[in-house]
């Protein structure tokens, strides 16, 4: 407690953790005199923190979001109340961190479990209502061999208000219609004038839009129509209009979809999130349904799925395995290597050891998925050889693998030297003077020191790789392929194989990419939980 | 004291910044929905990829200032498809989209484009084959800009004739090979993962379809070619071609090299789009363009033929602005002369290619190899071949066998089609 260093009150440390703490400190500390720049500080900062309080409540009344209201109404109201009041020390400490955990972690976990009981996805992303007018829109077609008329937006009103007609130019005839909402009626020729492209500029008891005008009612003058005997006159831009029909209803009765030209119906179906026709015919644009255990039974039951989900699991496993032990190993042996003293331009070497570490890795992966090209890469080139690198199931792996530990050792270099130079030089020469051979002093104290320091990194960097997506998809992709399973490859992790499954075929599965992400997540948890408790046993051995 | 207010302050700023990351991810949407906006009458916004961006701002702000309007483009680095339509949904996204014809199906089943009504007037402006390809369940989903195809384009100093056949290709490349003027027959990308673009022609040529079509002219999602007896022996001419055979096709050869190769002067011929003619002029060798050439006797090679084009955002803020500017502002052949000039492909306007066709050779030898092309199928369910197609491609180039692997595929891709 670094306040109680400063604080002008006697050092009082109670051994049940301050609860019956004397009142004196506290009111020692409340009483220190308040800095003109700690006030100003704190009254821009809360000030900011009002700004953008203010700034995300606009858009969230317009979306009449209430309840994400009340949740920054209530937030923004508990910040004031704590950085004003001189009570709940620990928790001015503790919010922002549990707001920014809750934001970026609880949040899209919640989000994304939630998902998994969606068939949110490509075709299924938005609500019925928003399907049935993309539908009703969709079907609108001409209506053939009808007039294609020049139009003018007018009103006969105020320009941003008023009730919108459509004065429409026959091209042939160049007489002028005004068209509402109870059908077309003719206007006289000497109350309209008409510009050469046919379009009316001028009428009399209507106030021609300009197109900034009409341009403000938008959404009014597309959906906009005036009845006709065949269909409707519905605008094209603001220049054109054209007699059309929508051949497909919705009909709320029988909750489907009638196509008015064929008689065909498409019947809802909620399970699906689609209109589906007697025959199984379905309408492209469907809508986001829950779907419950659906995506997860089908990861388990698709044998397509189940099928190679073990054999990728395992090579996954061996991949994180495999990567963090040769950048682990190659990484300590550098660090070993200029931890000697002896050694000259030890400086110089780990920067020349960092530099990949400083490299773009994504640009890295890139680069070496060209050097292993069978024909014209420098792999290849410069061992004349002739092997097909990513072409094979175990020279891809192999050719992965040596990638990562290229990308990968200098960093274990670097926490390798931090924690070698840790070690007190006193244990190994105890060791020497013991008569420990120089071997037996590195595997017996040098060893399980140096492990307990850096075995949470090497679990946290098996975590890394265990979803090191780029590494295999930038450079292999998750190939070679098998020939009779296009959809798992001998590099796949479980990350690019979700990836595929979700986002290579068939466009965007949200809902089941979801699925497959709770699966992953519960892998690598269960993974880490058993390595965390080995390593707690390890630090009880060595501690 | 001096702790104390230490800790106010760092508590405070990282609350004001837990504050902006709570706010940051709704808000996004309403944010651009400035009252501004309103103010100015209308704000329309357009997407495009980096190259076209530039290009289109002049046409931007000229219809702005026509109209009254603010226009912003936008430039969208990458992934363009995939924003676009998560923005949508959003509603963050723009009121203009440019983009791949072959991007309609996902975008119509996500609810993301509205169809674009044109007059008999305005479609009979367009080349046959792009009108088709941005017609989607028999609605016109997009205007299109410019066409694309590959061809074969060929090292003339090394390969003075083209080609006629498959065989003349590979034995010229054998020859050329044996007397070490280059060390690989053809640069067509394959790569590790294979690529059913490229090799479509090859593909149809040896008899092969990956979609039949339906009695208006559409592809029919319900009649798969892949796995058919046809795919099979088209795939068994390929292999003959591969690693084990002739070794025309090669896995390493891949997008990433085969350009490449081919400026480097390593293979004659280079199976690609207009895209790489910039390179290949860069490189200052004498070519010339003809088409990917069928096997002897085999069906037609037919390309690809893809089309860029502007969609109208189904849930823009300023859908009768964005109508006007897709249906009756695009289709004046200037803007797609000046596409053409920030990116060298075959306009769709058929006058504006008139136009660029006189100044452009390469452009009408393009032309000329896409013109038994197909369209590049828009339904969603080509989605699912590409992947397992490809990686049965390279299977097969590196010597698999040809049945198991075809069929393997054939079963993902059914799998995959609802």
């Amino acid at each position: 407690m670094a306040t109680q260093l400063t604080s002008p009150g006697p050092p009082v440390v109670a051994p049940d953790g301050g609860r019956h703490r004397p009142q004196r400190p506290r009111t020692a500390r409340d009483s220190a005199p308040v800095t003109l720049t700690g006030l100003a500080a704190k009254v821009v900062l809360l000030g900011l923190a009002a700004g953008i309080a203010i700034w995300a409540a606009f858009p969230l009344v317009e979306a009449r979001a209430w309840a994400g209201l009340a949740i920054l109404a209530g937030t923004t109201a508990a910040i004031f109340y704590l950085y004003l009041t001189r009570r709940h020390v620990p928790a001015k400490y503790l919010v922002p961190g549990t707001l920014f955990l809750i934001a970026f972690q609880v949040f899209p976990i919640l989000y994304t479990a939630s998902t998994a009981f969606t068939n949110f996805g490509d075709g299924h992303r938005g609500s019925k209502d928003e399907a049935i007018v993309a539908i009703q829109t969709a079907s609108v077609t001409q209506v053939p061999g009808s007039t294609e008329y020049a139009l003018a937006v007018a009103t006969t009103g105020e320009p941003a208000t008023g009730p919108l007609v459509f004065l429409v130019t026959d091209p042939a005839t160049r007489a002028v219609s005004a068209g509402d909402a109870t059908g077309l009626r003719a206007l006289p020729e000497g109350d309209v004038t008409v510009n050469s492209a046919g379009k009316v500029t001028a009428a009399r008891g209507y106030t021609v839009l300009t197109a900034a005008q009409a341009g403000a009612r938008s959404a009014e003058i597309t959906a906009f129509a005036v009845p006709t005997a065949g269909g409707a006159i519905r605008s094209s831009g603001l220049s054109r209009a054209y007699e059309g029909k929508a051949t497909r209803e919705y009909a709320a009765g029988c909750d489907c979809v009638r196509d008015t030209a064929t008689g065909r119906t498409w019947t809802a179906d909620e399970g699906a999130g689609a209109f589906v026709a007697a025959d199984g015919e379905r309408l492209a644009q469907g809508w986001k349904v829950g779907v419950g255990l659906k995506n997860f039974s089908r990861v388990l039951t698709d044998s397509t799925i189940s099928g190679p989900f073990l054999r990728t699991l395992l090579w996954n496993v061996a991949f994180a395995v495999g990567s963090v032990a040769v950048t682990f190993g190659l990484g300590l042996l550098c660090a070993f290597a200029l931890h000697t003293p002896r050694m000259r331009g030890r400086s110089l070497y780990r920067v020349l050891l960092i530099l990949p570490y400083a490299m773009p890795s994504f640009a890295m992966l890139l680069v070496w998925r060209d050097l292993f090209n069978t024909d014209f890469g420098l792999v290849n080139r410069l061992f004349g050889l002739d092997v097909d690198w990513l072409g094979g199931v175990w020279s891809a792996r192999l050719a992965v693998v040596l990638v990562q530990m290229w990308l990968g050792f200098p960093y274990m270099f670097l926490v390798a030297t931090g924690a070698l130079q840790a070690i007190p030089k006193e244990l190994t020469e105890a060791s020497k003077v013991d008569g420990a051979a120089p071997w037996q002093s590195f595997r017996q104290v040098t060893l399980p020191l140096l492990m307990v320091a850096l075995t949470p990194l090497l679990i946290s960097s098996f975590a890394f790789n265990f979803n090191n997506f780029n590494a295999v998809y930038l450079t292999t992709e998750g190939g070679p392929f098998p020939a009779d399973n296009p959809t798992a490859g001998a590099t796949d992790l479980l990350i690019t194989y979700t990836f595929r499954l979700a986002f290579g075929a068939a466009g965007a599965q949200y809902g089941f990419a979801a699925a497959i992400s709770v699966f992953i997540f519960a892998i690598v948890a269960l993974l880490s939980a058993v390595s965390f408790r080995r390593t707690r046993r390890q630090e009880e051995l060595y501690a | 004291m001096r702790i104390r207010t230490a800790g106010v302050v760092a508590a405070a700023l990282a609350l004001s910044l837990a504050a902006t990351g709570c706010g940051g991810g709704g808000d996004e949407p309403a944010a651009s929905d400035s009252p501004a906006a309103k103010a100015a009458g209308g704000r329309l916004v357009i997407w495009a990829d980096t190259k076209r961006t530039a290009a289109l701002k002049p046409f931007a702000d000229h219809f702005g200032q026509e109209n009254g309007v603010t226009v912003e483009v936008q430039e969208i680095a990458d992934e363009q498809q995939t924003t676009f339509v998560t923005a949508s949904q959003q509603g963050s996204g723009p009121d203009v989209m440019v983009g791949a014809h072959d991007w309609i199906g996902n975008l119509v089943q996500n609810g993301a484009i509205d169809p674009v009504q044109l007059s008999a007037q305005q479609k009979a402006g367009f080349a046959e084959i792009a009108l088709k390809a941005v017609t989607f369940n028999g609605q016109v989903y997009g205007v299109p800009y410019a066409m694309e195809n590959i061809a074969l384009i060929r090292n003339t100093d090394l390969a003075p004739q083209a080609p006629a056949t498959v065989e003349d290709l590979v034995a010229t490349g054998k020859r050329l090979k044996a007397q070490k003027k280059a060390s690989e027959i053809l640069c067509l990308q394959v790569g590790q993962s294979g690529d059913a673009y490229h090799l479509y022609p090859l593909y149809t040529s040896a008899g092969g379809y990956l979609f039949g079509t339906a009695a208006n002219g559409d592809y029919d999602p319900k009649d798969l070619g892949v796995g058919t007896p046809g795919s099979v022996a088209a795939f068994k001419k390929i292999r003959a071609l591969g690693e084990k055979g002739d070794g025309a096709l090669k896995r390493s050869i891949g997008g990433e090299n085969s350009i490449a190769t081919f400026t480097a002067k390593k293979c004659a011929f280079l199976v690609s789009g207009p895209w790489a003619i910039t390179d290949v002029k860069k490189a200052g060798l004498a070519y010339d363009i003809s088409p990917v050439p069928g096997f002897a006797g085999g069906e037609p090679a037919t390309p690809f033929v893809g089309v860029q084009a502007f969609y109208v955002a189904a849930k823009g803020k300023n859908k009768a602005l964005a109508q006007e500017f897709v249906a009756n502002y695009l289709t004046v052949p200037d803007l797609a002369v000046a596409l053409y000039k920030a990116e060298p492909r075959p306009p769709a306007l058929t006058a504006a290619l008139d136009q660029v066709k006189a100044e452009d050779g390469d452009l009408v030898k393009f032309q000329e190899a896409g013109r038994a092309g197909a369209v590049l199928p828009a339904i969603p369910e080509m989605a699912a071949i590409w992947d397992p197609f490809g990686k049965a491609e390279a299977a097969i180039i590196g010597g698999a066998d040809v049945a198991t692997t075809v069929n393997a595929a054939a079963k993902t891709i059914s799998g995959q089609i609802r």
